[in-house]
């Protein structure tokens, strides 16, 4: 609660703010603030506070402010299920952004939907909106977009002996289940399949493993610190083969932490984390520069991928509130039939059978030159 | 297997076992001198590794670390001050509670002070890439400096304690208390300082650990059970037994990951633990006799 | 005054006029969703009872409470989610569903799939933790201080790591989908809105039967010889009590009550995750037996009660690890022997009539 008062205290100072407003429109939100899933929920949570206050200094939408109400679940799913009862039942939420990660959004879906309560989950797992749940969305591309386009590249690259190594989070889960099952369609074969615990401090082992196998490309899935060890490790003991991340890389922290290791790591990413680097053509560059310049500048550091989901999910919202006006049964058709949304994740493009909207265009294949992030090209 | 990859393996393994080691050193110095375990220990490596960070970029890096060991010292002596000094015959479950709950409060002050951000120190020769062929293996700088600290360290401490009057003062205070103090002994005044020891090891530990495996406000739990699991493997108290059990530990780990799926890594260590804890409580090392004269 | 104590049944009468009120005010003043929130926190509230007897009575601590929680909640969760439908031609699977061992339910897409029975998963939860526990305390139960305290701990750390490591068991996300439990006719254990206020019946009704036993148990022979251990563990043996076998007793009583606690929670939330097996949970444990008072399963239940309904109300927001650990660190310096010790009885002595001054007359 203390985290709406300074939101508060703004708008007790808006011109008109003693006139009867309206009353503001209540979102909840379910996310892993603290906790192992922190790396996600922190910067989400961040990225829903600036919206809120910047709408709501705009006026808000369609005369109405926004109320946030962010739950830290700490990314366990029990607490998730509590608190996403409270926002529906008590705090009567117009709609859920979150949680933060596919666990807990497995956990509370069958309760939105029950409640009949819109949620726009930020996680990956296409298991949340497949098969398809009226209430239910994702705003995250998932992992299957980004594991394509790795395979493809593989491929031109004449790769077929490949080696992963996956963290043993929700996100490593997503990433692992997906090159499983897509390997074999693109002629891969995996000879190493390794988990790592998420505290895992060196995978020397780990790498020498491929070593060992012979693997010709060397695949990562996780978000913790690990993905830059992986990579130092890899370069201390000269496997010299490509190595890949997965979008989880796409925060410019890992590769500076990797520093002079993470040089031509291939990855894909969401355009947010090259946004100066994009043509100026590009239908996303607006939208990507404009989020990460409001970012940085307030919170003084980087914006990752799993922001620029809460920017996305909030902004879906908006539009929908918008066009047809504050009402549930509205807002979530509009939702429903939204087109050519341009978010930070890609250009999405919702149907009743597609809660997700996105295809393999919101990833770009990304590298690492002289420290900084640029689209690989070619 | 061949030897090269072997050597790798190998070379992997000492890199874990040192800082194992290095992180159960410290359960034993506050271990011996007060028949605690201080489940924080694994605090004071994060604050080391955090407090260096922050410092390095005002200042040459070695004067970070010098300086980092300091206030994380500063620290343990305060948390000994505040939680410990002043309780009478505490029973053994509160001692576990209370440094339980002091890990809990600095692992959130951290998190508030610094945020759930990755942090680490530049790498102190050479950068990310660069290793040193040993056979057919290669090792990165880094490596060298952890083993050399955690050798200098248990040489200093072997020092201290036979050869300074004040490491006596330890020892008569480890091995009992109260004819300590009846001797002149300042026992309170040496616990003290057996916490701010435990705490600047913990973070010189912490500060030179960190280019290699990077620190965070939750880095210190998982290290500490590593430590706990090592400083029991070793014997609780014995420092030459915590860096023989550590590098062990180590090579079993890194062998491991070549024949076990990693995911089952951690598994394995704590049943060994488990293992050792039932069949032979006093460490693999030490001999059982001397274990059972302490049993706090 | 100190001498006076209410006796067990009577206690729990005055649980049971107090769970009926709480019911009855929320419903009054429309806040009927609290009741979410308190059956939650009845079932943490059974775990603690167990780790409470254990820790206050056989003295004995244990940092691994949790890990029995989620063995008992991931039995249940796997065993109900798995689907069966495609081998409903098979000979065994019809034989299972003629026991009843089976049961065909509607799922939220509107198919159906068949799983195992609820009452299959709680038996057969609460007997493998309560067999884990027997496995495992055997020959732990014999270190103390420290010792116990580490082996626990490396026991609950094993269940946490087996937990993430494993697909099957959903690995970092865990298992969701898990329906609900058909408790008794007409009665599920589910988190339905409908179904709220006899669940909120059903989990306090429980946790009143265990202060009923246990404080059956307490009162009893064997309770005078558990804290004849906690005293001194050497006396108790020479009087010819026999101390390991006792130890290992609660361990598994306690234990099989967080098993029982984890499938039910499980079913009541619709599924498990890995944080209900982590070192944290465990040490929250701790941490509401000690706020309660060692040695007092009523102040171990008040604790939980309180401190657990706080916490999943989301009223300690980002710093609720922070308040736990804050709060085991006070409790255990100033009073530890729980939290209703220290005013209570400064202010009780205060209360008594002061003694006259030489001189005053009357």
């Amino acid at each position: 609660m203390t985290r709406l008062v300074p939101v508060l205290a703004l708008l007790a100072l808006l011109p008109g703010a003693a006139r009867a407003a309206p009353e503001p429109i209540k979102v909840g939100a379910l996310l892993a603030v603290t906790g192992p899933a922190a790396l996600l929920g922190a910067p989400e949570a961040r990225t829903l506070e600036m919206r809120v206050q910047e709408l709501n200094a705009r006026g808000g939408v369609g005369g109405r402010t926004i109320q946030l109400v962010i739950k830290d679940t700490g990314g366990s799913p029990e607490k998730a299920v509590s608190f996403a009862r409270q926002l529906i039942e008590e705090e009567k939420v117009f709609a859920i952004i979150g949680p933060s990660t596919s666990g807990e959004s497995m956990a509370v879906k069958g309760i939105a939907e029950e409640g009949k309560t819109l949620l726009l989950s930020l996680a990956a797992a296409e298991a949340i909106v497949n098969p398809v749940l009226p209430h239910v969305f994702k705003v995250a591309p998932k992992d299957s977009l980004a594991v394509e386009l790795i395979f493809q590249r593989m491929q031109r690259m004449g790769v077929t002996r490949l080696g992963l190594l996956s963290s043993n989070t929700g996100f490593g889960k997503g990433g692992k289940e997906q090159v499983e099952k897509l390997a074999p369609q693109y002629g891969l074969s995996l000879l190493v399949n390794e988990v790592y615990d998420k505290n895992a401090t060196d995978l020397t082992a780990e790498v020498v493993k491929m070593k060992a196998a012979g693997v010709q490309a060397l695949l990562n899935w996780s978000i913790e610190p690990a993905q830059s060890i992986v990579l130092k490790n890899a370069r201390q003991i000269q496997l010299a083969v490509p190595l890949f991340q997965s979008h989880g890389f796409a925060n410019v922290q890992y590769a500076k932490a990797a520093g002079s290791a993470a040089e031509g790591v291939i990855f894909p990413a969401s355009r947010i984390v090259v946004a100066d680097q994009l043509p100026a053509g590009n239908p996303q560059k607006p939208v990507v520069e404009a989020y990460r310049k409001a970012y940085e500048a307030r919170y003084k550091e980087d914006v990752s991928t799993f922001g620029g989901h809460a920017w996305d999910a909030f902004g879906i919202l908006v539009k929908a509130i918008e066009q047809v006006g504050p009402d549930r049964v509205k807002v979530r058709a509009a939702i429903e039939e939204m087109k050519g949304f341009v978010g930070t994740a890609g250009i999405f493009n919702f149907s009743p059978t597609d809660h997700n909207g996105l295809d393999i265009g919101a990833f770009e294949l990304c590298t690492v030159r002289n420290g900084r992030f640029a689209p690989l090209g070619g | 297997m061949t030897l090269d990859l072997a050597l790798q393996y190998l070379v992997a393994g000492l890199t874990y076992g040192a800082i194992y080691a290095v992180v159960a050193i410290g359960f034993n110095i506050v271990y011996s001198a007060t028949g605690i375990i201080n489940f924080a220990q694994g605090e004071f490596v994060m604050l080391g590794g955090m407090i260096a960070v922050q410092l390095s970029a005002s200042m040459p890096l070695p004067v970070a670390v010098a300086l980092a060991v300091v206030a994380a010292a500063a620290v343990g002596a305060l948390v000994e001050v505040a939680f410990i000094r002043w309780l009478r015959k505490p029973t053994v479950l509160r001692m576990v509670v209370i440094t339980i709950g002091v890990s809990i409060l600095l692992r959130e002050g951290a998190l508030f002070l610094w945020g759930e951000g990755v942090r680490s120190l530049p790498y102190f020769t050479g950068d990310e890439v660069s290793s040193v062929a040993i056979g057919g293996a290669r090792v990165s700088p880094q490596v060298f400096w952890v083993l050399g600290t955690v050798a200098v360290i248990v040489v200093l401490l072997e020092w201290f304690y036979r050869r300074t009057l004040l490491g006596w003062e330890m020892q008569a205070c480890a091995a009992n208390r109260d004819a300590a103090a009846l001797c002149g002994v300042p026992v309170r005044g040496l616990v003290t300082l057996s916490f701010a020891l435990a705490a600047a090891i913990g973070a010189l530990a912490g500060a030179v650990v960190s280019p290699i495996t990077y620190t965070s406000y939750a880095a210190g739990g998982p290290l500490a059970i590593k430590g706990f699991t090592v400083a029991i493997l070793g014997g609780l108290g014995n420092s030459g037994g915590a860096v023989a059990a550590g590098l062990a530990l180590g090579i079993v780990e890194s062998f491991a990951v070549s024949v076990l799926p990693a995911a089952y890594k951690d598994v394995v260590t704590l049943t060994l633990l488990l293992a050792v804890l039932v069949v032979r409580p006093s460490g693999l090392f030490a001999s059982g006799e001397a274990a059972r004269l302490k049993e706090f | 005054m100190a001498g006076f104590r209410l006796p067990a049944p009577a206690r729990v009468a005055l649980l049971a006029v107090l769970v009926v009120a709480v019911q009855l005010a929320t419903q009054a003043s429309g806040k009927g969703f609290y009741l979410t929130q308190l059956t939650m926190t009845a079932y943490y509230a059974l775990a603690v009872l167990g780790l409470s007897l254990l820790m206050g009575y056989a003295g004995q601590i244990s940092l691994g409470q949790a890990g029995f929680f989620a063995i008992g909640g991931y039995t249940a969760a796997f065993l109900s989610t798995v689907d069966l439908s495609a081998g409903r031609g098979g000979a065994g699977v019809a034989l299972a569903t003629r026991l009843g061992l089976l049961l065909s339910r509607p799922d939220l897409y509107g198919g159906t799939t068949l799983g195992v029975n609820p009452w299959v998963g709680l038996v057969l939860g609460v007997a493998l933790a309560a067999g884990v526990a027997f496995a495992v305390g055997v020959p732990v139960l014999r270190l103390r201080g420290h010792y116990l305290a580490m082996a626990t701990l490396a026991f609950g750390t094993i269940v946490s790591a087996v937990v993430v490591g494993t697909q099957r068991l959903g690995a970092a996300d865990g298992i969701s989908g898990v329906p609900p439990f058909p408790f008794l006719p007409g009665l599920r254990i589910g988190g339905g809105g409908a179904d709220r206020v006899a669940n909120y019946y059903v989990a306090w009704g429980l946790v009143g039967l265990a202060m009923l036993l246990l404080g059956n148990l307490v009162g009893s022979r064997t309770g005078r010889a558990l804290r004849a251990i906690h005293g001194a563990e050497d006396a108790a043996r020479a009087m010819g009590v026999d101390a390991a076998r006792l130890k290992v007793r609660v361990f598994v009583l306690a234990a099989a009550m967080a098993a029982a606690a984890g499938v039910l929670l499980t079913h009541y939330v619709g599924g498990i995750g890995p944080s209900e097996s982590s070192v944290m949970k465990s040490v929250r444990y701790v941490a509401m037996v000690a706020v309660g008072g060692m040695g007092s399963l009523w102040g171990a239940l008040s604790a939980a009660a309180v401190l657990e309904f706080l916490s999943l109300r989301g009223v300690f927001g980002a710093h609720d690890d922070a308040v736990f650990g804050g709060i085991l660190l006070l409790v255990m310096l100033f009073s530890p022997d729980g939290i209703l010790k220290i005013p209570a009885r400064g202010l009780l002595e205060r209360l008594r009539p002061r003694p006259a001054r030489p001189g005053e007359g009357s």
